[in-house]
């Protein structure tokens, strides 16, 4: 049996290491790798941008390995890991306008990060003190959907509130918005991301589906997943796809920002899978050296996507040690900030739960969180905690 | 003093309750920093590593290695005073592996402990502690709501009713909520009479029952019921009885019921009765209106056999009888029973009479033969003997239809005009909607009603 795989479109023809779909900026080894198609998007970054790259990506990590940590200290029910990711969620995050929406899957602490969300705030769903403390609309960052895939049809769905809103197309860089949904290669398969590809490309949606390829839908590899190249399904769809090393700040930067002014600009939707790989367990609760061999995860180490950068700023002289060591340091207040946050989370009171669930309370609704609040007063007080 | 602060086995895997501790990474009196590796412990789903919420000297192993212990177990005690954070490890001993980074910028003050020693400390539920922790004392009612359990244990009754409570509890519908509100005020859920929909006990019910509304049962457990007997008594469930009650719960829940009434003048069929008495062929046999009703349903059902036939599931296919075997319910010291007559269909209203009556003696001495008891095709439940007039019969496993005959009785009627006092009766059909319609069910009720209206009918049909 043969399989039509498709030959990449002209253009596509970037040469960039072993992997010629790949588009990369700088190679693992922290060299500038130039490319005629996405080297204008970044032409404006300068070393102090790539020093902010640096010291976001840092600054994700620690706090991604200190939430692992609260969990393994018992503070954390559970945690997602975005470890070896923070260059495809930093570089596209990075690339967003203040207007922009974006929809994360569960694990998108970097670009939370890059949003501006309060870190601490991500654990109180973790740690069941909340169902996502930050407001959605503060930062245009949605809350976390644990539903694999469920978030891409929200995303595709505000798109398309916001072209009725008329902001598309209009030319006005303030005004021009568009949505970013992130999902995962496990993702990709379920039907709910299917049925927003349709509808985003049926609408022209100005939408950006960013798929972080980490290879592992928890233990079903990619291979399992799709017998083509994940941004090649696209085509199918009737919309752009393109392939960018996930592990690649710069690289994620300039691809992002290309189809996100594709989609402000009213041209529809992007598929951007970004390339990369989840060096970590899928949650704290999995193991994943039960089903992947050390030897890919040595692999990949390689390619880590901080090591990349710090190289580069090295070689161009646009960084020195006191910079580094004065992130490194950062990085620790900022862990020892999340624990301090993460222990003074606030149990919720039972009522709480029915706060939130419309804009205006019902009257059944109300009357249930009477009848809870006078259940619970009939209580005697809790005693004094020592 | 030094203060020491315990780190319990979290739950690190979503439900775990408990892990083994492999191997220390650390040994008393090394320093330690927050996140440095402090123990390997493996779990139901993996080997994970667990690093220190604290940072300070390690005062004491708690758990030795090779050890299973539940989730919430406490496994290392340090201590974490500045003085004993300060403390250089000793020379030659790593501080624990795993240590990176600056150490001025790891030596993070101490976060304040909210876990206290088990010593009357206040237990903090944290989220990483699996379900067990979660299972500490229950705060009091504010509400004296009284009602503890009787204290009466020792006497083999006691403990046959707490056996008995916790049985039948099982049955009760109730939210969880209104669970918990009834055992944080004592009362016995099965004690108390549900108001709730699809027959649920309500918050307002269980508080009814504690305000003293309703007595609960642990209130009287002593006293006596009628007659100086005990207030319940407990009956096995056997045989006849346990026979009757899964065949109307399969029927019940098998065959969707449908039931129809008709209320007819019977004086024709009473009239007939009466002289067929004086005859002599009939002799000393009991005629009554269920031989009758038998005989009009054996005719009736030549004109609509559906509600005659079986619905075979397992074959997908409705089985035509073209024979009645007529079952009658006949309620014994044994229980509730439903013999047949075999081919009813052939016998003559005399014939039909006669086996009724032998049918039925038969059973109530138990002598029936099991063959009477299986193979029915359609039954009749004569309720009228209880002086009732009409009720919607489960039908007998198997069977598409069962007539109730109501109480015959006089009472007005408008007869030709006028209002007379006739013999007037009910007939209530049940039958399986899977294979008998509405039509079918309704023209074969009325065919039999006519029959009994006017007996001369049965010349028309046969």
């Amino acid at each position: 049996m043969t399989v039509e795989t498709g030959t990449p479109a002209a253009g596509d023809a970037r040469p960039a290491g072993d992997d010629p779909e790949l588009v990369q900026l700088l190679t693992p080894e922290g060299e500038r790798r130039p490319n005629a198609e996405y080297d204008p998007l970044v032409a404006d970054v300068t070393d102090d941008d790539v020093r902010g790259f640096y010291r976001d990506l840092v600054l994700a990590r620690r706090i991604d390995t200190e939430a692992v940590a609260l969990q393994r200290h018992g503070e954390l029910g559970l945690w997602a890991s975005l470890l070896g990711q923070e260059g495809a969620q930093v570089g596209s995050g990075r690339a967003l306008r203040r207007q922009d929406h974006v929809f994360p899957t569960y694990r998108e602490h970097g670009v939370a990060w890059c949003r501006g969300v309060e870190p601490g705030l991500l654990l109180g769903l973790f740690r069941g003190v909340d169902q996502g403390g930050w407001d959605p609309l503060e930062q245009n960052f949605h809350l976390y959907t644990i539903v694999v895939g469920a978030q891409t049809l929200h995303a595709t769905g505000y798109a398309m509130g916001i072209q009725r809103d008329g902001a598309v197309g209009t030319g006005d860089p303030d005004r021009d918005t568009a949505v970013i949904a992130y999902f995962g290669d496990g993702a990709s398969s379920q039907g709910d991301v299917n049925e927003a590809f349709i509808w985003a490309a049926v609408n022209n949606a100005p939408v950006v589906f960013f798929c972080q390829n980490n290879q592992w839908a928890i233990s079903e590899p990619l291979e399992r997943q799709t017998r083509v190249p994940l941004y090649r399904r696209a085509a199918g769809f009737g919309f752009p796809g393109v392939r960018v090393d996930g592990n690649d700040v710069l690289a994620c930067l300039a691809v992002t920002r290309a189809a996100l002014q594709r989609a402000r600009d009213g041209e529809g939707p992007t598929l951007v899978e970004a390339y990369t790989y989840r060096m970590g367990a899928h949650t704290t609760t999995d193991d994943p050296t039960r089903y992947r061999l050390a030897a890919d995860l040595e692999h990949w180490k390689l390619k880590d996507p901080i090591e990349r950068v710090k190289a580069y700023l090295t070689r161009s002289g646009g960084a020195d040690h006191q910079f580094f060591d004065a992130v490194d340091a950062e990085a620790e207040r900022l862990a020892d900030h999340l624990r301090t946050f993460c222990r003074e989370l606030p149990d919720p009171a039972p009522t709480s739960i029915f706060d939130h669930v419309y804009v205006e309370p019902t009257p059944p609704l109300v009357e249930q969180r009477d009848e809870l609040a006078a259940y619970l007063e009939s209580f005697a007080a809790e005693e004094v905690r020592s | 003093m030094a203060e020491v602060s315990q780190f319990k086995l979290p739950d690190v895997g979503e439900g775990l309750t408990e892990a083994e501790i492999v191997a220390w990474k650390v040994k008393e009196g090394d320093t330690v920093k927050v996140n440095d590796v402090v123990v390997e412990i493996e779990t139901a789903k993996s080997l994970v590593e667990l690093p220190s919420p604290y940072a300070g000297v390690v005062d004491k192993l708690l758990v030795p290695e090779g050890a299973t212990v539940p989730v919430g177990t406490p496994i290392i005690a340090v201590r974490t005073d500045a003085d004993a954070a300060d403390q250089p490890a000793a020379p030659g001993e790593p501080a624990g592996a795993g240590v990176v980074g600056g150490p001025s910028e790891d030596m993070v003050p101490a976060p304040q402990p909210r876990e206290q020693g088990e010593d009357g400390g206040q237990q903090q539920v944290l989220v990483g502690y699996g379900p067990r922790a979660s299972v500490s004392r229950r705060r009091a009612r504010r509400t004296s709501a009284d009602v503890t359990s009787g204290a009466s244990s020792g006497t083999s009754d006691a403990l046959t009713a707490t056996f008995n409570a916790v049985d039948r509890s099982a049955r009760v519908l109730a939210k969880p909520p209104v669970r918990k509100l009834a055992k944080d005020l004592g009362v016995d859920m099965t004690t108390v009479v549900p108001s709730g929909p699809d027959g649920t006990v309500t918050r307002e019910d269980v508080q009814r029952v504690a305000a003293g509304g309703q007595p609960a049962e642990t209130a009287v457990v002593t006293g006596a019921g009628w007659d100086g007997l005990p207030r319940e008594e407990r009956i096995p469930v056997r045989s006849v009885r346990k026979a009757t009650a899964a065949a109307v719960v399969a029927s019940a829940f098998t065959a969707p019921h449908v039931t129809e009434f008709v209320t007819i003048d019977a004086t024709r069929t009473m009239r007939l009765i009466d002289r067929l008495r004086e005859s002599r062929e009939f002799g000393d046999v009991r005629l009554s209106p269920l031989a009758v009703l038998a005989r009009a349903m054996c005719i009736a059902v030549r004109r609509t056999p559906v509600v005659n036939a079986r619905w075979d599931e397992a074959a997908g296919e409705i089985v035509l009888q073209r024979y009645v075997n007529l079952g009658i319910a006949a309620a014994t010291p044994r229980g509730l029973v439903v013999p047949n007559i075999k081919d009813a269909d052939r016998l003559s209203l005399l014939d039909l009479a006669v086996a009724i009556n032998e049918l039925a003696d038969k059973a109530r001495q138990g002598t029936a033969p099991p063959s009477d008891m299986t193979g029915g095709t359609m039954s009749i439940t004569n309720i009228g003997v209880f002086g009732v007039d009409t009720g919607t019969p489960i039908l007998p496993p198997g069977e598409a239809a069962i007539m109730a005959l109501g109480a015959v009785r006089r009472q007005p009627w408008v007869h030709k005009g006028k209002v007379r006092p006739r013999w007037v009766t009910t007939l209530g059909l049940s039958f399986d909607h899977r294979l008998v319609d509405g039509e079918q069910g309704s023209r074969f009720l009325s065919d039999v009603a006519a029959i009994l209206n006017d007996p001369a009918q049965t010349l028309v049909w046969t």
